[in-house]
Order: C-alpha cells, then sequence, then structure tokens
C-alpha cells in the first residue's frame, strides 16, 4: 500500500513539475503508439470490410487465421521483426534496428490482426443489414467497403481503441526490436521494467499510472471526437 | 435509351436446399402497368419479386432483360417489406444512390432535399433515419427507390405494418410514379389496395403462378376457385 502512494507521489511530482526525461518518454510512447495503430487501422479496417463482404473459396480458413493472429505471442514478433532487421536479416540495410520505427513495426505486426478482426466482426453484422439494400442499389464493391466503413465507422472507432490498448501497453516486442535505449527509443513500458528491474518501484508505478492516464485520455477523447456515446445523430 | 423491359422470366425456379421456394414460373413484365402480386404467406411473392430483381439465384429457368444484366440492375428499384435504414440522416440517405452512381454530392443532397418535401419529410432532413415512425421509414425507403428514376419499381407488401393515413401517402406516391412512367410490381395482402391499385394481378400459390390478368378480370370473373375464395374473403392456405 505503501510503495502504491509512494507512486502515485512519484507520479504526481513527475507531472506537475513536467519532468523532461517523463515527457520525452511519453511523447515517444504516443509516436510510436499512434503512429502504428494509425498504419494498421489503414490496413485492418479496410481488410475487414472486405472479409465481410467479398465470398472467396478459403474465407472461413482465412478468418479463422486472422482471429488466431490476435492471439500472437509479442515476443515472437519481435524476434521475427528482429531477425528480419538485424543486419544478417533481408531488411538489414535499411539500418533499422533500434529504432522506433523498428517499433513501429513491431507494433504494426501485432495490432493488425485485432483491429482486421474487430473490423470484421462489426462489418459482417452491418453487411448482413446492409446486403439486399446495397445490392439493389446495384453498388460495386469498392462502393460497398466504403459504405460499410463510413457507416459503421463507430464500431471502427472500437476496433482502433482496441489496437491503441494492445499497442500503448505492448513491452515484449518493443524492447527485443527497440533495445529501451535512453533517449533514443525507451517508452513507457520498457521505462517501467528497467525501473522495476532496479528495484525503483516508485517511479515504476509513477510510470505506470502515467501510462493508465494516457490510455484513459486517448479514449475518452476519441469517444468525444467519435460521439459515440451520442444518439441520433451519425 | 433502350428500355430494359419487357422481362421475361422462364421456367424459374427457386429453391432453398431441397425445398422448391418458386416455380416453375414464366411470367412477361411488360413496359407498362401497376402488377399486384396476391397469394397467402409462403405463397413466393417475396422470392418472386427478389429473383425478378436479380436478389435470388434462380436455380433454373432464366430472367432475360432487354439490356444487359448491369445495365438492367441499375435502372431498377427495390422497397423491403422492412425497410431498410442506413446509419445516416435522411438526406444523406435519399442521397446515397445518386452519389453512388455518380451524381455530385452537392446536387445529389439538393435533390434529396426536393424529394424529402415530397414525401413529407422535408423538416427532418438532418435527423437520424433509424429515428423516424414506421411510416416514415417506408416513405423514405420508397423515395431512395424513385429517387433514380427507374424505369422498374419492385414492392414486397411496403404497407404491411402501415395504418390508413401512411398507407395512402404511400399509394399516392406510387400513383404518380407510375404515372411518370415507372412500371410497379407491388406484392400485398391487402385485397382492397389491390383493387385501387392493380392494372394486372398475378395470384400465386405453393410458388407457382395459379391465376393472372388484367385486374379487372381477376376481380369480377376469376377462373381458379382458390381465387374466388380469396375474394370472398375466406381463408386460402
Amino acid at each position: 500500500m505503501n510503495e502504491i502512494l509512494e507512486g502515485l507521489k512519484a507520479a504526481s511530482w513527475l507531472v506537475l513539475t513536467f519532468d523532461s526525461d517523463l515527457v520525452e518518454i511519453t511523447l515517444r510512447s504516443l509516436q510510436v503508439t499512434l503512429t502504428a495503430v494509425a498504419i494498421a487501422s489503414l490496413i485492418g479496417l479496410p481488410l475487414g470490410a472486405w472479409l465481410a463482404v467479398h465470398r472467396f473459396r478459403h474465407r472461413r480458413a482465412t478468418i479463422a487465421l486472422l482471429n488466431a493472429l490476435m492471439g500472437l505471442p509479442p515476443v515472437v514478433v519481435g524476434l521475427v521483426v528482429y531477425l528480419l532487421l538485424s543486419r544478417a536479416g533481408p531488411f538489414g540495410v535499411l539500418d533499422l534496428l533500434f529504432t522506433p520505427t523498428a517499433m513501429i513495426l513491431a507494433q504494426i505486426v501485432i495490432v493488425t490482426p485485432l483491429i482486421a478482426s474487430i473490423s470484421h466482426q462489426a462489418m459482417r453484422d452491418l453487411w448482413a443489414s446492409y446486403h439486399d439494400l446495397l445490392i439493389s442499389i446495384s453498388t460495386r464493391k469498392r462502393q460497398r467497403i466504403a459504405t460499410l466503413l463510413w457507416d459503421g465507422r463507430r464500431a471502427l472507432i472500437t476496433a482502433a481503441l482496441a489496437g491503441f490498448g494492445r499497442a500503448i501497453g505492448e513491452v515484449g516486442a518493443i524492447m527485443i526490436v527497440g533495445g529501451n535505449i535512453e533517449h533514443a527509443t525507451r517508452v513507457l513500458t520498457t521505462a517501467i521494467a528497467l525501473e522495476t528491474g532496479k528495484g525503483n518501484f516508485d517511479l515504476a508505478l509513477g510510470l505506470g499510472f502515467v501510462l493508465i492516464a494516457l490510455a484513459i485520455l486517448v479514449n475518452v477523447t476519441t469517444h468525444m471526437i467519435g460521439r459515440t456515446e451520442s444518439e441520433g445523430k451519425w | 435509351m433502350t428500355s430494359i423491359l419487357p422481362l421475361t422470366l422462364s421456367g424459374a425456379t427457386v429453391k432453398r436446399g431441397k425445398k422448391t421456394l418458386l416455380g416453375p414460373v414464366d411470367m412477361t413484365v411488360s413496359p407498362r402497368g401497376f402488377t399486384i402480386i396476391l397469394g397467402p404467406n409462403g405463397a413466393g411473392k417475396t422470392t418472386l419479386l427478389r429473383a425478378l430483381h436479380g436478389l435470388e439465384h434462380l436455380d433454373s429457368g432464366s430472367a432475360r432483360w432487354q439490356v444487359p444484366l448491369r445495365d438492367a440492375r441499375s435502372r431498377q428499384g427495390f422497397v423491403f417489406q422492412a425497410p431498410v435504414m442506413m446509419r445516416r440522416n435522411v438526406r444523406d440517405s435519399l442521397a446515397y444512390p445518386l452519389i453512388v452512381h455518380g451524381v455530385r454530392r452537392k446536387e445529389a443532397r439538393q435533390r434529396a432535399g426536393l424529394w424529402a418535401e415530397k414525401i413529407g419529410l422535408g423538416d427532418m432532413l438532418d435527423q437520424a433515419a433509424s429515428q423516424l415512425s414506421g411510416g416514415e421509414k417506408q416513405k423514405l425507403a420508397l423515395a431512395r427507390a424513385l429517387i433514380r428514376d427507374p424505369e422498374i419499381l419492385f414492392l414486397d407488401e411496403p404497407c404491411a405494418n402501415l395504418d390508413g393515413r401512411a398507407t395512402r401517402e404511400i399509394e399516392a406516391i406510387l400513383q404518380t410514379a407510375q404515372a411518370n412512367g415507372t412500371r410497379i410490381l407491388m406484392s400485398t395482402h391487402d385485397i382492397g389496395q389491390a383493387r385501387r391499385l392493380a392494372s394486372d394481378v398475378v395470384f400465386l400459390m405453393g410458388g407457382r403462378i395459379i391465376e393472372t390478368g388484367p385486374a379487372t378480370t381477376f376481380f369480377h370473373t376469376p377462373s381458379t376457385p382458390q381465387a374466388v375464395a380469396l375474394l370472398n374473403g375466406d381463408i386460402v392456405e
């Protein structure tokens, strides 16, 4: 209990004094996570809608695979991305290992299946109610997907937020590909892991509270912008 | 521009598993008129309309339009018994069919406004379509189907859950559409509505057409005992 109170005190102190390290780590966390979620959303949301609308031979197997990929172990993703980006790997020449870009790539791999799968479930339900109408209006497949994405945008915000929640709290993969380098690749989660390892529980807890506050802030802001709780308007 | 009509349905059947829902059916839909499709529940009215519109796959037989199918499909409208409301406001719901067929957004929204006025929803343009009453939803669905001036309009019991006033409004819109050249095929259970609107009647039972012809002939000198029973108000199964 004492450690939690100390953590709260440390967190308050860090926030109130705009601790430069905290600000830097927080901004990097946001930069990495928001970039990864934005790119994953660009891939995952249309993919989910496309899977809802398009019928093809191995569709069920593809959806099952997508759902299974939601449970990808981040450490394994980190290891694979590490091997791909390491000097001996196929993308070694890009010199991306231990950079925020590598962390973004790892997070994209982790988050895209999650966003695509949630998007698919929401789009599948919407497609069930729109199917006859959109066929009747003689829309093209691309228009159907665009319509589902637009009319289902509230559900898609939830999908993106789920992706954000997973990405902001991710530690294993970004630790491997980012290396937790001070002033370069250190983010909130890797900093918490480091401080815990050093026995600085109050600071680790403080960073943890900041992380939770950040996640809540982004969720609330997105809900407000998306008006996901307002009725009667789309 | 070549008319998409007449539409010829030849030996058309629709099955669900081993059960035959429709057919075999042969019929021709001429370019003019107001066809009412009558029949008890499960007779195949909805399936026939959906098959004509291309929403049902034909297990055998064919539906032949006078133009390529893609072109024919884009010149039809369909109003469902339970109107499908998009997650949009009234204006955007009406503008949607225009926009997906290449009309500029500004013009589409203007035309949507005019249609909303026509059907009495002019002061609800910014209201969510899902929040309209049952009658308003059906009028919106009807206007959405008519906004592109379809050559043929299919309606599946559009007034089934509406009161007298809403039914009268829907019928007035349909009569105007017909007067403007839209061919109409509509299913209904309401014999009174059939008498008011029909130029010809298709009477279905068990997925087959058992009587068809001009409305005056059907209503005054029905040729099958089932049609006589229907017109006498008896229960027809």
